[in-house]
Parts: structure tokens; C-alpha cells; sequence
């Protein structure tokens, strides 16, 4: 597996704030990969590193072999959607992509030109007068006109409405099926994600709590229902990610890689299947209960 | 890079060109009027008769009367706010603008390392205020150069600032000051007021400063006699001789006129005695005023004036030393930007 992006022991502190601590990651190349997790997990600062938007303060980080923004052509290696796909007001749609044709010395102008008018934007309309999903669109051409390896997209939908979010995640997957890109994208709202990502990072706290093909982490991880019950001996190589207990019964969310073996072993429990965002959930409640210092049975009492 | 920021600057140049275009219209058909009235009033021929003072008399009066020849003064006062004005809106939003927008985090992901962004901005902004505020500047000391010859008052602090290639450098730092506090303070309309605030108290500064740029010349004259005129007495009360040092330096920047004894000490009483080359007899008559002895008694005595001053020849060296120190400090304050931009900043 070769890494589009390496974190190792990677921290960053704002004044006195740690938002990002010794996080050690890796994002596989050739995909789309979503990175989850609650606000203040530092998702935005850990693709501020990865744009070299901001500098580390401890450990290191590798974006396509190289330093992020080390050199121009490193720089043009990567194409960023910041958040909120900021834009200036008083240019023009045409001024904006004049501006990326001018300082990409890869961009494709065509490209450009064409998505625009596909998106039906006017060329001479403000960017101050468009709209929020217009201008994530706008900022998405001018990422993807220059061409870059890796996309890294930072909340894209998240001020989207539901129309413009599905529009803009369409976009976004036609131009990964038409260029060679891996797309890094960070989101907390992991219903978008599963629309487009085909692997998926839980970050909690600095932490990666979960990283893996989509397809995979859906396979390998059950909910079992059955009577309550404080302990029971799970086979090898399976891992309780979370349990939660309502009157006689106890439902938890597990790791394995056989669902049929834990119901015939312990008989009167039941397997269910789970959806991406149930599980990413039960990952980040996990870290929380575990940072309370209390086990995740304690808290459901 | 150049393009972007051309297209960013694009407005606010050509509101800067159509003003100077503007004040060259009016102050051009001033400056003619001014260079007519010279010529009317006779000051334009005077100095080979060597006898300038009517005709120069004459010549202020009217640009005084006339409303429109004060418009290089007007313009002039102008000069002293323009610099830095043109710093705090153009240098205060130059960066600022693009953190409070956002707008940099699509700038600097662009194939353009940041080091060039701001290199790029703060050439291309930075020499437009330098030029702004020289072609006004150029276009104000040509319109009043005329009056200014006649005035010869190009030292004085007020008409010094107003001239020649100081606001080039005013304007370099005040824009480069506006960006400094800009990118500190990260919100523009505060950065403006600090940077209005800060500009003005160095210009007081440079005030202060300017007279110990270049070491004045002196002048000690011996008190000789009425004839030479250097000194204008007057019998005192109570055997007082009150002494005045008069001065005829054309243009000059006088720091100070004094007479001094002959331990060096400034003084202004010179007393009496009752008898001898200095004394009541010879110096104290009010009617007939000091006698030649009087004169050879305060000689004697060895009482002098002392006179140290700028030459007005040395405006050029003023302007260059004041020019290139507040170039100095705005290169100063764009290496702060450059190493806060790569350092500092997200």
C-alpha cells in the first residue's frame, strides 16, 4: 500500500493549545478516503499541515513523498478545498479560473471551462454573489484544475443544503472516476461520507480510532443483540467496540471477522448488520467514555 | 501572481490615478498663474539689480490676495495626510483583507509559494504608494516652487515635509506599517487607526530627529559696530545693556542666535559698570544710543554672536537622509511580514 499522506508523532499547538497531539496516520494512495470525527478532533488542523497551511510543531508529515508546500511544485501536487470554499467577492467566476491558470503552471483551462459551464454558472457573475454551493463548486474547479495527485477537501457539504450537498459529492466523484486523484475529505457527517469514500479514518481527539476499506470495516463489525450480561467469552480476534444495556437487554457493536460464530456460541443472541455511521459513532463514544476514566458500562447506568 | 494582485489593486489604482490627474490639472494652471505673476510683479528681474525686497513684497502679497495660488499651500498641507493615508488603504487590507475573508487559504494553494505571494503584493502596492505620493509631491513642489524661492522657508519643518522625495518615504512606511499591524492585529479597520497613530507620533519623531541628521554650521561674529548690523542694542534700566543677535541667513533652518561672553555662556544683559570702554557713560544713553567705544568696550570684553543653523543648500542632503531613513524603516517592517508569513501565521 503505498501512503498519499504519512503522519508520524504529528502535533500542532496554537499559543497554548494543543489541536492536534502526536497523531500518527496513514491515507492510502488511489482512494477516497473520508476523515470522521467530533468537532475539535483536529481535522481541519491535520489538513492544514497536510496543505502546509500551517507548519507542525512536533513530529512530521509527508504529503506525496514530499514536505507540504515545500516547493511550488509540491504546492501543485495538492489541490485544497478549505473550508467554507472561500473566494473573492469581487472577482468574477472567469477571474477565478484566469487567476488558477496564471498560478498553476499544470492547469488544465478546459477543464475548467468546462465544469463551469456543466455547473451552469455565469463566467462574469461575482463570486460574492454566488451561492454557497456554487461557490464550494467553483472552488472544487479550480482544485481539480490544477491538476493536482491528491485532493484534499476540508467540510466541503457541510454548509451545503441537502440539494447542493448531493450535487456537489456528484461532482466530486466524477472527477475522481476521470483523473487518476486520491481525495482526502474530512466531514462530521458521515451519511455524505459513505456516498463517496471508499475508505474511511475516525479521528477522536488527536486519535485514530478506526482506518480501513469501507467495505471492510462494514463487514467486520456486528451488532449483537442478546440477554443482558455483564461479561462473556468472545472467541479470539473479536473486540467489543461498545456496549450499551437496556432493561434485560444488552446490545453491542463488535469487531470480528465471522458474524455466524458468536451467535452459535452463545446461544439466544442475535446479529444484525450496521450501517458505516453506526459504527463510526460507536467509535467516537467509545474514546469519549474512555476519556471520562469510566468504563462505557457505568455510564449507561 | 502579478496579474491577481493587479486585479485585486485594480480599483483602488485607478481611483489614485484619476486624483492625480486631477490635482496636475489644477495645480499645472496654478502654477502658471504663480509663474505670470512672478514675472508681473518684477521678482523675475530683480536679482540682477540686487534689489529684490519690494518686488518680492509685492509678489506674496498677491499670491496671498489670489484664492487659487494658495492651492499649492492647500495641497501642500494635503501632502503631509496623503502618504499616509495611501498606506493605511492600501497596505492595512492587503493582507488582512485576505485573512478575515478567508481568501488566503485559496491563494496559497495555488502553485505559488507564499514568500512570492507577499513579495509580490508588497512590491507592486508598496512602489504604487511610493509613486503615488511622489508624483503628488512632484506635481505640489513644482506648483509652489516659485513662492518657495521667494519665501526661502524650505527648511522649516511644516514646508520641508510638503517637498520633494520625503513623502515617497512617508508613504513607503506608512503602507509597510499599515501591513505589519494589519497581519498583528489581523482586522482592518483597527490596523488602520493604530497605524495612523503610530505614523503620526514617528513623524513627530522624525521632527525631532531631523535637526541632529547633519551637524550645523556656526557662526561667531564679533560685536564691531552698528554698521554691520549683526546686533541690535538697546540701553537698559538699572545699567542693563540689552543685547539681540540679528540674523540674515536667507532660508536657513536657525537653531539657535545668541550672544555669548567670553566664557561661551548665552547672555542677554550685559552689565554696566560705571566707568571704562563699557559703562553706562559710553553704552547706557537711550537718547544717542551705544558710542564706537561701547562697541570696542563689548569687543573688548569679548562678547560675540553665536549663530548655528542650516544652510537652506542643504534641503537636497535633509530630504535624502529623511527619505531613505523612513525606507529603511519600512524595509525593516516588510522583513518582519516575510518572516511572520512563513513562521507565524495559522
Amino acid at each position: 500500500m503505498t501512503a498519499v499522506l504519512q503522519a508520524r508523532g504529528l502535533g500542532k499547538r496554537y499559543r497554548r493549545r494543543w489541536a492536534l497531539s502526536d497523531c500518527t496516520l496513514t491515507v492510502p494512495a488511489g482512494r477516497v478516503a473520508g476523515l470522521v470525527g467530533p468537532n475539535g478532533a483536529g481535522k481541519t488542523t491535520l489538513l492544514h499541515l497536510a496543505t502546509g497551511m500551517a507548519a507542525p510543531t512536533a513530529g512530521r508529515i509527508d504529503v506525496l513523498g514530499g514536505r507540504p508546500a515545500s516547493s511550488p511544485a509540491q504546492q501543485g501536487k495538492v489541490g485544497f478545498v478549505a473550508q467554507d470554499a472561500p473566494a473573492y467577492a469581487g472577482l468574477s467566476v472567469a477571474d477565478h479560473l484566469r487567476l488558477g491558470a496564471r498560478m498553476n503552471p499544470r492547469w488544465d483551462s478546459q477543464l475548467a471551462a468546462g465544469r463551469i459551464s456543466e455547473l451552469g454558472l455565469d463566467p462574469r457573475q461575482k463570486a460574492g454573489k454566488l451561492s454557497g454551493g456554487q461557490r464550494a463548486q467553483l472552488a472544487l474547479t479550480m482544485a481539480v484544475a490544477k491538476r493536482p495527485e491528491l485532493l484534499i477537501l476540508d467540510e466541503p457539504v457541510a454548509s451545503l443544503d441537502p440539494l447542493a450537498r448531493r450535487e456537489f459529492l456528484r461532482h466530486l466523484a466524477e472527477a475522481v472516476a476521470d483523473q487518476d486523484l486520491s481525495v482526502l475529505l474530512s466531514s462530521h457527517l458521515v451519511a455524505d461520507l459513505e456516498r463517496v469514500c471508499d475508505y474511511v479514518i475516525v479521528l477522536v481527539a488527536s486519535r485514530v480510532q478506526l482506518a480501513g476499506d469501507v467495505a471492510q470495516v462494514l463487514a467486520g463489525h456486528h451488532r449483537l443483540t442478546g440477554p443482558r450480561s455483564e461479561a462473556t467469552a468472545w472467541p479470539p480476534g473479536w473486540h467489543v467496540v461498545a456496549e450499551s444495556h437496556a432493561g434485560r437487554q444488552t446490545t453491542l457493536i463488535v469487531r470480528g471477522d465471522s458474524p455466524g460464530a458468536p451467535g452459535q456460541d452463545n446461544p439466544g443472541w442475535t446479529v444484525g448488520t450496521l450501517s458505516l455511521e453506526d459504527i463510526v459513532l460507536a467509535y467516537m463514544r467509545q474514546t469519549v467514555a474512555s476519556h471520562d476514566g469510566l468504563p462505557a458500562l457505568e455510564v449507561t447506568r | 501572481m502579478i496579474w491577481l494582485t493587479w486585479r485585486q489593486f485594480r480599483a483602488q489604482s485607478i481611483v489614485a490615478a484619476a486624483a492625480l490627474a486631477a490635482t496636475a490639472v489644477v495645480l499645472g494652471l496654478t502654477g502658471l498663474r504663480v509663474a505670470r505673476l512672478y514675472d508681473s510683479t518684477g521678482v523675475a528681474r530683480c536679482s540682477a539689480r540686487k534689489d529684490c525686497g519690494p518686488a518680492s513684497a509685492n509678489f506674496l502679497n498677491q499670491v496671498n490676495a489670489s484664492l487659487d495660488s494658495h492651492l499649492p499651500l492647500l495641497f501642500g498641507t494635503a501632502l503631509i495626510v496623503i502618504p499616509v493615508i495611501i498606506g493605511i488603504f492600501w497596505g492595512a487590507p492587503l493582507i488582512t483583507r485576505e485573512l478575515e475573508t478567508g481568501t488566503y487559504r485559496l491563494a496559497w494553494n495555488q502553485s505559488v509559494s507564499r514568500t512570492r505571494w507577499l513579495a509580490t503584493k508588497l512590491v507592486l502596492v508598496g512602489l504604487a504608494s511610493m509613486a503615488a505620493a511622489g508624483l503628488f509631491s512632484a506635481m505640489v513642489t513644482w506648483s509652489a516652487s516659485l513662492i518657495d524661492k521667494v519665501s526661502m522657508n524650505w527648511l522649516q519643518p511644516a514646508v520641508f515635509s510638503e517637498r520633494g522625495i520625503a513623502p515617497v518615504g512617508y508613504a513607503a512606511f506608512a503602507f509597510a506599517l499599515a501591513v505589519t499591524a494589519g497581519i498583528l492585529i489581523r482586522r482592518t479597520v483597527p490596523a488602520m487607526a493604530v497605524t495612523l497613530a503610530i505614523f503620526t507620533a514617528v513623524q513627530f519623531a522624525a521632527r525631532a530627529l531631523r535637526a541632529h541628521l547633519i551637524t550645523p554650521l556656526r557662526i561667531i561674529t564679533p560685536i564691531s559696530g552698528l554698521t554691520g548690523a549683526n546686533i541690535t542694542i538697546r540701553p537698559g534700566n538699572a545699567g542693563q545693556l540689552a543685547l539681540a543677535g540679528n540674523v540674515n541667513l536667507p532660508g536657513a533652518w536657525i537653531y539657535s542666535n545668541q550672544i555669548v561672553n567670553a566664557a561661551g555662556h548665552p547672555v542677554s544683559q550685559v552689565p554696566l559698570p560705571a566707568g571704562g570702554a563699557l559703562s553706562v557713560q559710553t553704552c547706557g544713553n537711550a537718547r544717542t544710543g551705544p558710542t564706537g567705544e561701547c562697541f570696542a568696550g563689548l569687543a573688548g570684553h569679548g562678547y560675540r554672536q553665536l549663530v548655528t543653523y542650516q544652510p537652506a543648500s542643504r534641503f537636497w542632503e535633509f530630504q535624502w537622509y529623511e527619505t531613505a531613513i523612513f525606507v529603511a524603516l519600512a524595509a525593516v517592517l516588510a522583513g518582519f511580514c516575510f518572516w511572520w508569513i512563513r513562521n507565524r501565521v495559522s
